[in-house]
């Protein structure tokens, strides 16, 4: 259990993390989606004790993970800057890991033989791939055999059958029970991944909820409208409980909560004109997209870019 | 889950255990550190080499010049024959502990071990204290071990023109070489972690050694010598010293003193500061 209570962080006159709230349960992946910059791996970094929050507080089972003993074997982390010295082999880094928390020495041959990394664990790092680096950090996550992960664009550089190899994992890891937290900045690969959804944006929180209700509320069910009543309608919505919003688009209505015939038969029951309605079949990239594109750091109005390094994101 | 079966669950783990890890690991660890990269390697067999090579050339110089030297050289060299044998390897082989020091620290930051190093062991002025004892005695038990063997070449140099005995007074300055360097270490591991930058610690630990402390000396009056005196490797660099320049104001032992000060304060800010900072 992962609690994040108000947690502030800023940067001189930057603030990267907004008053944060919220909580990372067990048993389940828990998407961490925000575009670059929006405050991720400064909030894992918080939980990690790595950095001083400016208020607020970030706590694991209870307790900030300065406190924690042993804390190895509550807490695996990802970081998605390189944490290795490139001058040791992985076999030594790994029993460095080990020896700080008691855990022997015959954990790191088996967290490298899971990885995939025995037939190179005593080669220096530095000639590692992006990729080999990446198993590397997992073994590192996976060496104190901890209750929660914290893992940050753990994909990062991975190839398709790497991609597929950790989605795999984390899914046997949360099915134990475990916790499981996961960065990423692309939708997709969450939504195929994570059970539940932590959106942030400009260091603030954007949702939390599960997948399927993201989906349901941000794709599928909006419907574009168009009536000369634009007041009588948006009354007559509300009282059902939907959402309704404006467009760019002067007179277009996007309804959310509902579908294109429960809207036409409210516009019929109450005798107002329709002159469109339209459900909208975003996709779920789009629909984050369009969540975090006014709060993402280089936010671009036509065509958000989520490629490329994320630096302290 | 079969997983957990599987691969998963470990097959060597213990329960995790109670109370502060043992600092006893951490020792254990940071000792894992220091000989899985080859940069120890290397400065070591370069503090070797320089210091038994200087242990012997300048003994080997003063007695094929001896007929050369003027009578204040030649008093000096007959006064002080463990100082000669030690000072000039010293003074070469000290560049490769200080900047070894620095690399214990500095070069966690810029290859980013800090952040493993930090995640497995949050309690960070432990971690601190336990690089630092386990480099400070892997200094000073290396640089006993040289400072024995350069001052029996120089004895055997010397054998020719003097004979060099160990009064009681003299052990000081043999024992001294390893003492100077285990804390020399340990300065400037501290300055590799206040820095944290490879490059720029170097820059300064090795300005500090072989330019500003003499420089200081062109100081005139008594703010001159006292800043000197008070130099940390000036300070330090006195315990191997039997008669100390007259502008060296008080004793080898007082000197290294002021170097221990020195570098416990500085020990004491890079503890506040690592806690402080992000890392």
């Amino acid at each position: 259990m992962i609690e994040v209570k108000d947690l502030v962080k800023k940067y001189g006159d930057t603030t990267a993390v907004d008053h944060l709230s919220f909580a990372v349960e067990p048993g389940r992946i828990t998407g961490f989606l925000g575009p670059n910059g929006a405050g991720k791996s400064t909030t894992m970094r918080l939980i990690l004790g790595l950095d001083r929050p400016t208020s607020g507080n970030a706590l694991i089972d209870g307790k900030p993970y300065r406190d924690l003993r042993d804390p190895l074997r509550y807490v695996g982390a990802l970081l998605e800057a390189r944490a290795v010295h490139g001058g040791r082999s992985a076999f030594n880094h790994l029993l460095y890991l080990a020896q700080t928390q008691g855990v022997p020495k015959k954990r790191v041959s088996e967290v490298l033989d899971l990885v995939g990394l025995s037939a190179v664990a005593g080669k220096r790092t530095k000639g590692f791939s992006l990729g080999m680096g990446q198993r590397l950090g997992i073994a590192a996550a996976l060496l104190g055999d901890p209750e929660i992960l914290i893992l940050d664009e753990p994909v990062n550089g991975l190839d398709p059958e790497g991609v597929l190899w950790i989605r795999q994992l984390l899914k046997a890891l949360a099915s134990d029970g475990r916790t499981i937290f996961v960065s990423s900045h692309l939708m997709n690969e969450m939504a195929v991944t994570a059970d539940h959804l932590i959106v942030i944006g400009r260091g603030k929180l954007q949702a939390d909820m599960p997948v399927g209700q993201f989906i349901a509320q941000f794709s599928d069910t909006a419907v574009l409208v168009r009536t000369p009543h634009a007041d009588s309608f948006r009354a007559a919505v509300g009282e059902r409980g939907w959402s309704v919003a404006n467009t760019n688009d002067a007179g277009a209505l996007i309804v959310t909560g509902s579908t294109a015939p429960q809207i036409g038969e409210l516009a019929a029951e109450r005798g107002l004109v329709l002159h469109e309605l339209t459900p909208q079949k975003a996709s779920l990239e789009e629909a984050y997209m369009e969540l975090t594109r006014e709060s993402g750091e280089f936010a671009h109005r036509s065509a958000p870019v989520l490629g490329g390094s994320d630096g302290r994101a | 889950m079969a997983a957990r079966d599987s691969v998963l669950t470990p097959t060597t783990m213990q329960a995790a255990g109670t109370g502060h890890a043992h600092f006893g690991r951490l020792l254990l660890a940071e000792w894992t550190k220091i000989r899985s990269v080859r940069s120890t390697y290397w400065s070591l067999i370069a503090l070797i080499i320089a210091f038994l090579f200087f242990s012997w050339l300048f003994p080997y110089l003063t007695v094929s010049n001896w007929k050369q030297a003027t009578p204040t050289q030649q008093a000096n060299l007959i006064e002080d024959p463990i100082g000669s044998i030690m000072s000039s390897g010293l003074f070469v082989g000290q560049l490769a502990v200080a900047i070894l020091g620095v690399m214990v620290t500095a070069s966690e930051y810029s290859t980013g071990m800090i952040r493993s190093t930090l995640l497995a062991s949050p309690h960070r002025v432990r971690m601190l204290a336990a690089k630092s004892i386990v480099f400070a005695l892997l200094i000073l038990v290396i640089g006993e071990v040289i400072a024995f063997a350069g001052f029996f070449i120089g004895r055997q140099t010397f054998k020719s023109l003097l004979t060099v005995n160990l009064s009681s007074g003299d052990v000081r300055q043999v024992f001294g070489v390893g003492l100077y360097l285990g804390m020399l270490g340990l300065f400037s591991l501290v300055l590799g972690s206040l820095i944290r930058h490879v490059a720029g610690a170097i820059t300064g630990i090795v300005a500090l050694l072989l330019v500003i402390s003499n420089l200081i000396q062109l100081i005139p009056g008594r703010v001159g010598k006292y800043l000197y005196t008070y130099e940390p490797t000036n300070a330090g660099f006195a315990i191997i010293g039997k008669r100390l320049p007259d502008n060296f104001l008080i004793s080898s032992w007082e000197g290294y003193g002021v170097f221990a000060a020195w570098t416990a304060l500085l020990w004491a800010l890079a503890a506040y500061l690592l806690v402080r900072r992000d890392a």
